[in-house]
């Protein structure tokens, strides 16, 4: 593929009817090896630039640096009494930090529909027909019941990722991404043609809405009491047990399920044709 | 003055990553590649940023036994700020790849000299 | 105590960038690059921030380069029908 392939003919042809001049030929090689000098300058510059700060930065794993300052002391010392979660960095990114997390969730709907306007923004054409036709798999027995061995197991494993988030590593991220994994399983050995019965477009379009205004009104709630000084009236519960930590459950779940259903989309839209998320 | 770059050696390699990933996006023709040498970029940051939070002999920041020292644990807010960034890594990556699938369909190369080159010719 | 393993990692994540770069081939870059997330999630480990390791594991090495494999696959499929419709013509 890095091999420089030639422009295919009949574009060629059609669009330029004169052949370009030597002097023009020649301008570009040069611009061009005046652009890989200058890169690679501009490279070892900035590489040298930064090499000669970590020099002056306090030495690594050092208990007295200067990043442990107060904030992470608070998140540590306050953390399991004010957000009920015994995973720190849980608590942090779902209770202290939700706005945050809630701005990067938000983002990846925006790539997600992007991706959607990209890919699918136009009428079926050759190629998608023939990509669907190349890869609806072929009756493979072995593989098809490895993967129905598999793809629970799997499953499991994220929801169990998704649902501990609070007490120990893990969280809507990562589990999702580990259930989204499970749907691409799926949806590879079994054809989308399958997967479609139970995941199509709208259903995606219902499980973003209902993930987002969640995650947007619970926490606006939380926001709005705490702001006024008033009591949200959501238990915080036993720190330790599996329903505690007040709201870090609910929103891992959210963002564990909108996380999985779009990467199976990025997986179905880069793989099959425009279409193959649509209802038949 | 140069004996913390070998005491630092986690933000070393992580600046000689971030420089070699910036070369392939620079260097490199071909969109995928650079894509590629984006994400490296992307890991050399978040590596920088992991090592500034870790604190020697120190355990995982989640509680455990009751100890709610701040001398038991590591700095948990890198970790939170690298959570973001692979999430947002993994979605910008997305976009490219889609940006370069619909380019390859228009222009029929992954190469970005030929590409402008056939973007050229169309607007004589 | 653990510093060879670190040193050993951190080495081949070198190695594995300079790989990337100057592979000729671009599947072998993609493949260079999910063992190049391995071993980032492997040093998560090291640095003691298990959330990280997770979800390195689940999203740079799973769902990225099955990203990357399937965009390459799809560039494949249509440079073979570019290449049948030129034959056609």
């Amino acid at each position: 593929m890095s091999s420089p392939r030639k422009i295919p003919a009949p574009y060629y042809r059609a669009k330029t009817p004169h052949i370009i001049g030597w002097t023009e030929c020649r301008g570009e090689q040069a611009f061009c090896r005046l652009y890989n000098i200058i890169a690679v300058l501009a490279c070892v510059v900035l590489v040298g630039i930064l090499l000669a700060t970590v020099a002056f930065l306090p030495a690594f794993g050092e208990p007295g640096n200067p990043v442990g300052n107060e904030v992470p002391a608070r998140y540590i010392e306050q953390g399991v009494q004010e957000t009920g979660a015994t995973n720190v960095v849980a608590g942090m990114i779902l209770d202290y930090r939700a706005f945050d997390t809630f701005g990067e969730v938000n983002v990846l709907l925006a790539a997600a529909c992007a991706v959607l306007i990209l890919l699918s923004g136009h009428p079926p054409d050759a190629f998608d027909t023939l990509l669907r036709e190349m890869e609806e798999p072929r009756h493979d027995i072995i593989l098809q019941k490895t993967a129905l061995l598999l793809v629970p197991m799997i499953m499991l494993f994220g929801i169990y990722v998704v649902m501990g988030g609070h007490l120990g590593p893990g969280g809507g991220f990562s589990g999702g991404a580990i259930i989204g994994a499970s749907l691409i399983l799926y949806a590879s050995t079994y054809g989308t043609r399958k997967a479609r019965r139970f995941f199509t477009l709208s259903t995606y379009e219902n499980v973003v809405t209902l993930c987002l205004a969640f995650y947007g009104l619970a926490k606006g709630y939380v926001f709005f009491t705490g702001a006024n000084a008033l009591d949200s009236h959501i238990p915080l519960g036993t720190p330790g047990n599996l329903l505690s930590s007040g709201l870090i459950l609910p929103l891992n779940v959210a963002v564990g399920l909108m996380v999985a259903s779009t990467m199976y989309v990025f997986f179905v839209l880069f793989s099959k044709g425009s279409d193959a998320v649509d209802v038949e | 003055m140069w004996n913390n770059i070998l005491t630092n050696y986690y933000e070393t390699v992580a600046i000689l990553l971030f420089g070699i990933g910036l070369v392939t996006l620079l260097l490199h023709r071909n969109l995928v590649k650079k894509i590629i040498g984006l994400n490296i970029a992307d890991s050399a940051v978040y590596l920088f940023l992991a090592a500034k939070g870790y604190i020697r002999g120190r355990s995982v920041p989640i509680i455990s036994g009751g100890v709610q020292d701040t001398s038991a644990y590591i700095n948990p807010i890198p970790t939170g700020l690298i959570l973001t960034g692979i999430v947002i890594s993994v979605s910008v990556t997305a976009f490219a790849l889609a940006l370069i699938v619909s380019l390859y369909k228009q222009y029929d190369t992954l190469n970005l000299d030929e590409m402008l080159q056939i973007a050229n010719r169309e607007e004589e | 105590m653990i510093a060879p393993i670190e040193y050993i990692l951190l080495t081949y994540l070198v190695i594995a960038a300079v790989a990337i770069c100057a592979a000729r081939n671009l599947l072998a870059s993609i493949i260079i690059f999910t063992s190049f997330s391995v071993v980032v999630s492997v040093l998560w480990i090291l640095l003691s921030s298990p959330d990280l390791a997770i979800t390195e594991a689940a999203v740079g090495t799973g769902i990225s380069s099955i990203l990357f494999f399937v965009v390459l696959k799809r560039i494949r499929v249509m440079e073979e029908e570019h290449r049948q419709q030129e034959k056609q013509s």
